[in-house]
């Protein structure tokens, strides 16, 4: 589904990613895990094109989207929802309008239909009756439901999540927890989460992936993280300082 | 020698930065021509902007263009009175106006009012991954963003500044007539004495070129922000710097073209 070859990345002289190699599994949710800062978003902004690296390859069901002019590389992000980790909903529009844009965008849906889809995807991430709300009048909660709205609106087969869960009380999390694993579940769709809550990772994933300095360095089921001796994977998940991973 | 090839090796980088900087912001305008003749139109948005950039700055206009209008009348008189030539004001004041001061007073003020607002609107948006957000979804933010603002610049700043001629040669009637005592009639007549339909006409052009820049200059900074609210500020104050700078320049090379 995704496969990531060799990429190298960097901004200036600080290197983000370092030759990293990794494989996505179809109809899974992989959760990528590493410190804040190490470059977990840029790599999730790569895998959509966001970001163009320096090496690799990023084949996206066999294809090759580093080398893809703008039109094509359009075309593949079809495949794909986002949510960002502040939901980023275009302020300007209202729930409604923010949920309909990729309908408008990419179907020939009357607006009855347009009104109905919407209808179904806020209620299928728990919200109704806020289709007239502006984004600026819900909690950060309600605004990641309504991006992930938004992001499943055109069905996709991958969804992207950029740290759902950062910023929210313990029961939003579990809640926007329990959403992941439902959408991915029930649209039976392939779900990439960024993600350094160990509390949430394990909840939700069906392998997990920790990339530090640059590479990933272990790629398992969540047993065989929590199984593993590689101390960095370790300190990470009991949330020690003492350890490989230096505090800067 | 030292210090001077380094004031040297500043200089040039200043120049090439400067150069590069214009280079991307033509590339943006071609950008923004190619995307504006592809459906489908969304015209609601191109009307939101237009009515943000024209209806909006209608007051802010008819505050500068009247008190000019005004203030060129009082100038004028006193000057003019020097040599007995004080019925020539009202066509001073509408020349002054249709050719020159509507269209650039009008620009600077929407650059100050609308031209910022677009650096700052496109600025959070892009802090806030909103224009990420609208890649990913497969829609061109040059289109859904830049287009609309550039259109609503190029029509509204030349209707604008029809208002900005009205009200300023209006002022400058009334501290003309009312208050320093020039014949009415007089007055009327030397403004369709003086000024020709072209004065009119190229003043326009000028304002819709102004209207292309402020747009364009204004949109380019937002889009190109970065560093979250101090990126949004800085992005904002250069946009209106750079505009305002542009404008007064290139008002000069328009100037030399078609008068």
């Amino acid at each position: 589904m995704i496969k990531l070859v060799d990429l190298h990345k960097s901004f200036g002289r600080q290197k983000v990613l370092d030759g990293l190699d990794l494989e996505i599994e179809k109809g899974k949710t992989t959760v990528i895990i590493g410190r804040s800062g190490g470059g977990k978003s840029v790599l999730l902004k790569h895998m959509i094109g966001l970001l163009r690296p320096e090496q690799g390859q990023i084949l996206i069901d066999g294809t090759d989207i580093t080398k893809l002019k703008d039109r094509a590389l359009n075309e593949i992000r079809k495949k794909f929802g986002m949510l960002f980790q502040e939901a980023a909903l275009f302020d300007s529009m209202t729930v409604a309008e923010n949920v309909a844009f990729p309908l408008r965008e990419h179907t020939t849906m009357k607006e009855k239909e347009i009104r109905e889809t919407v209808a179904d995807r806020l209620r299928s991430v728990g919200l109704t009756g806020v289709e007239e709300k502006m984004p600026s009048e819900l909690s950060g909660g309600m605004r990641k439901r309504v991006g992930l709205a938004r992001a499943i609106a055109l069905r996709p087969q991958i969804v992207l999540f950029d740290e759902p869960t950062t910023g929210l009380d313990p029961v939003m999390t579990e809640a926007i927890n329990r959403l992941i694993i439902d959408t991915q579940k029930n649209l039976n769709i392939t779900c990439v989460v960024i993600s350094h809550d160990v509390r949430s990772i394990f909840e939700i994933g069906h392998r997990i992936a920790m990339l530090y300095e640059g590479k990933i360095i272990e790629n398992g089921t969540p047993e065989e993280l929590k199984a593993s001796r590689n101390p960095v994977i370790v300190q990470f998940l009991a949330g020690s300082i003492e350890g490989p991973i230096r505090i800067m | 020698m030292n210090r001077f090839s380094g004031a040297l090796d500043r200089l040039g980088r200043a120049v090439l930065a400067a150069v590069e900087e214009m280079g991307k912001i033509i590339l943006l305008f071609v950008s923004v021509l190619a995307w504006m003749f592809r459906p489908p139109f969304k015209l609601r948005n191109i009307f939101k902007q237009m009515e943000f950039v024209g209806v909006k700055s209608i007051f802010v206009v008819v505050l500068t263009g009247t008190f000019t209008g005004m203030v060129m009348a009082l100038q004028g008189y006193h000057g003019f009175r020097m040599f007995s030539a004080e019925s020539l004001v009202g066509g001073t004041v509408a020349l002054g106006m249709t050719r020159e001061l509507g269209p650039v007073l009008t620009s600077l003020m929407v650059t100050a009012r609308a031209g910022s607002a677009m650096a700052a609107e496109l600025g959070t948006m892009r802090v806030t991954e909103q224009i990420d957000a609208l890649y990913v979804m497969a829609a061109n933010p040059v289109k859904h963003l830049i287009v609309p603002r550039v259109i609503a610049g190029v029509l509204m700043v030349p209707l604008l500044t029809v208002v900005s001629d009205f009200t300023g040669i209006l002022g400058g009637y009334f501290v003309g007539v009312h208050i320093l005592g020039i014949n009415s009639g007089i007055f009327i007549k030397n403004i369709t004495r003086l000024v020709e339909l072209n004065d009119i006409y190229n003043g326009l052009v000028k304002a819709a070129c102004f209207g292309l820049i402020l747009s364009l200059i204004g949109c380019y900074k937002g889009f190109n922000t970065y560093g979250g609210a101090e990126g949004v500020g800085r992005a904002t104050t250069e946009a209106v710097v750079l505009a305002s700078i542009s404008i007064l320049i290139s008002d000069y090379f328009l100037t030399a073209i078609m008068f």
